[in-house]
């Protein structure tokens, strides 16, 4: 219905377009004083006026049209004022149910009423919301064909409605991280009311398997992060000791050194390493490298685990190495010949040049490739799933099975679960702790490009 | 009677006529396809200045990019020919390129400091070329080649302060003193006062005519009055060739082609 009415909407707008710019040419030719806007933005004007407030009212509309109806069939619904928050969401979504044809059993004879009720409802809901959208749509229309004249201002308009657009546009994603923030914080703080902060942060055992049931056998549960917190960190610096070096100086390499028919090969063809999925990466990880890694660590005498965060931050390094390397490239691509050529006239090498002049002026954009692929690093899931095994354990040992943070939000999610269970809500706590670190290493980061930045 | 050679050195002895530190013969430069230069036969004085004048893309920047080797770094860029620093082939394989720089430096037409500090700056040089021992001798460095570059009064109570910061006309004197500071025999100067006003030029151009005492100085300019007022000698280029060639009072009062006596009159350019 609503897209239907949507596809109208667009069409009177192209329409009332039309006949805008029909009557401001018109307006044009006959004026003897210079028009002010020109006749595109009258037209414009026109299908703003036309299509947005009644776009608008459907958006309103279509979000806030449910719970109202719901409000009005429990308001009838006898008995209804006595039921607790939970239960009325329970009685409504029967109600939505047996409408929807899907029952299960017999609806008792208040659940029908109610069903009627609520068919006479929407159909109501339905006529009224064609009749404003059309009215809207309609008094636009002829206010935006009136108002042309050879003197309204119709391009300041049209630049103010494209400005609010702007305005609505960046405003959208700020919302969108504090939806998300706040809902990671809810849940967070429902964790802490079950299980201790200190346990929680300090905490050195990692064993989330408690009972859901009352008949379960299962451990009493243990849920200190620092073990897991230990795996991310331990498999993210093996992945940036890998990514770091390698990108840093395949960008030098690329930019200064290689010819350019070298460069035009490679360049995309580390663009295409960027592209391969995660899960690929994981096969390579835990088929290839993981079985490598434990062959080498059995001939050199340690007792390597058949997964390993070696395996895992290692594949993950290769992946990461594309980011840093072409954020690189640019940042050094992005520092002017002069200081090049200002470096070479004084008799500088070509390493003195990168160094102490190259080094320094591209050190923002290194930098910033650096984070992206260490935020990467944290945040990657598939690879440590497939790869690093899941075993909480605090080492250091890259030989050993880690597990990380992303990895235990996987497994804690997996599965039927209740929502008051502690379980269940460590994946909040733990997501919560992601966030937290990434954007610390974020300002951090901010920070020491300020501080150390060499401005050209 | 006295064979014209005689002759010229009876007359070089008279006038105290410099020797010769840079001599370029037949010197033609190819960027790529295109020739840029053609058979160029050019001598630089010693201990004088001589400007490079000629309408735009006459190669004269090409030329003197040739005397320091900056051409190597554009890689369509090919250079044939003969150039000699005190005799020697500067494009002699054996030729250490960084040395070569290092005696030959170069100050370009917009100043490009270091995004650095400005003792930074000027202490680049010594340091990549191990110039100085001690902490105490580099200080010296520096200030004797911001004072060399008139810099000095000006900069002295901030030298830690980003060389970026400074204005135009300080950052071009900076960037000489930064040539000075690797003490070379040659300074070459793309156009070195076409980004400044007409005072900071002014201070440029008293300062090159201080440097001569102790450098050749080699200097592309569009300004007819700047190289009449900084030049011993005037070179005129024009589509890759060498014009004509003299002292600078000679030039530029009476030259012998009719295309200088156009170029300077402001005829043509």
């Amino acid at each position: 219905m609503v897209s239907y009415l949507l596809i109208i909407l667009l069409v009177a707008s192209i329409a009332s377009a039309m006949a805008g710019l029909h009557r401001a040419r018109r307006q044009r030719d006959l004026a003897t004083i210079k028009v002010h806007s020109r006749p595109i933005y009258h037209a414009l004007n026109a299908a703003i006026w036309t299509g947005v407030p009644a776009f608008v009212f459907l958006l309103l509309w279509t979000l806030g049209e449910a719970s109202i109806q719901d409000m009005l069939v429990l308001s009838s619904f006898p008995g209804a004022d006595q039921l607790s928050g939970p239960e009325r969401d329970l009685l409504i979504s029967e109600i939505r149910q047996v409408q929807a044809g899907n029952l299960f059993t017999e609806p008792s004879p208040e659940i029908l009423a109610a069903v009627d009720h609520l068919k006479s409802l929407e159909l109501i809901f339905n006529w009224a919301m064609v009749a404003v959208a059309a009215s809207l749509a309609s008094i636009g229309a002829f206010f935006g064909y009136r108002i042309i004249q050879d003197r309204y201002q119709a391009r300041y308009s049209v630049e103010r409605s494209v400005t609010w657009f702007m305005i609505f546009s960046s405003i959208v994603a700020i919302i969108t991280t504090l939806g998300i923030v706040s809902s990671l914080v809810y849940e967070a703080y429902q964790f802490f009311t079950k299980v201790p902060f200190a346990e929680f942060f300090f905490g050195t055992r990692w064993e989330p398997q408690i009972a859901i049931r009352a008949d379960q056998v299962a451990g009493q549960g243990a849920f200190g992060m620092l073990p897991v917190l230990f795996g991310t960190m331990v498999i993210s610096a093996l992945a940036m000791a890998v990514a770091v070096p390698t990108g840093i100086f395949s960008a030098i390499y690329l930019t200064e050194y290689a010819d350019q028919r070298f460069r035009s090969v490679v360049k995309p063809l580390l663009e295409i390493l960027a592209g391969i999925p995660t899960i690929v990466y994981g096969f390579f990880a835990v088929l290839t490298v993981a079985p490598a890694v434990r062959s080498l660590g059995l001939s050199l005498g340690i007792d390597a685990a058949p997964n390993s965060a070696l395996a895992a931050g290692g594949v993950m390094g290769v992946m990461l190495i594309p980011f840093i390397s072409s954020l690189s490239d640019d940042a050094f691509a992005a520092v002017p010949r002069a200081m090049r050529d200002g470096s070479y006239a004084l008799g500088a090498t070509k390493g003195e040049t990168i160094r102490k002049v190259l080094l320094p002026a591209a050190l923002p954009g290194i930098i910033g490739g650096v984070l992206l692929a260490l935020s990467r690093a944290i945040g990657e899931t598939m690879i440590v799933v497939m790869a690093a095994g899941l075993i909480a354990k605090m080492t250091l040992n890259p030989f050993d099975s880690v597990t990380t943070v992303t990895v235990q939000i996987v497994t804690l999610l997996i599965g039927d679960s209740e929502f008051d269970n502690p379980k269940t809500l460590a994946a909040f706590a733990l997501g919560l702790v992601l966030f937290t670190i990434t954007l610390g290493l974020n300002l951090i980061a901010l920070q020491t490009v300020r501080k150390y930045r060499e401005k050209y | 009677m006295l064979t014209d050679t005689a002759i010229e050195t009876k007359l070089s002895s008279m006038t105290n006529q410099p020797s010769i530190k840079m001599r370029g013969e037949k010197v033609d430069v190819f960027y790529g396809e295109k020739q840029a230069l053609f058979g160029v036969d050019l001598n630089v004085p010693e201990q004088q200045v001589m400007a490079l004048i000629g309408p735009s893309g006459c190669g004269k920047s090409t030329f003197l990019r040739c005397l320091n080797r900056m051409n190597d770094t554009i890689d369509i860029c090919k250079v044939l020919g003969n150039i000699t620093l005190d005799g020697e082939d500067i494009y002699d394989p054996k030729i250490d390129v960084v040395e070569l720089r290092a005696r030959v430096g170069m100050v370009f037409q917009k100043p490009n400091p270091f995004p650095k500090s400005i003792y930074e700056n000027i202490a680049y040089g010594p340091r990549i070329h191990g110039l100085t021992k001690s902490k105490a001798e580099l200080d010296e460095v520096v200030e004797s080649s911001l004072r060399k570059a008139a810099i000095w009064e000006e900069v002295k109570d901030r030298l830690q302060e980003p060389g970026t910061g400074l204005s135009g006309g300080q950052q071009q004197r900076l960037c000489i003193a930064r040539a000075i500071a690797v003490s070379p025999e040659v300074i070459l100067m793309d156009e070195p006062c076409s980004a400044l006003d007409p005072i900071a030029t002014a201070k440029v151009e008293e300062l090159i005519d201080e440097l001569r005492v102790n450098f050749t100085i080699v200097i592309v300019t569009h300004s007819m009055q700047q190289a009449a007022r900084v030049s011993q000698r005037t070179a005129m280029f024009h589509l890759g060739n060498l014009v004509e060639e003299g002292p600078t009072d000679k030039m530029f009062t009476n030259p012998d082609n009719k295309l200088t006596q156009d170029y300077i009159t402001g005829r043509f350019g």
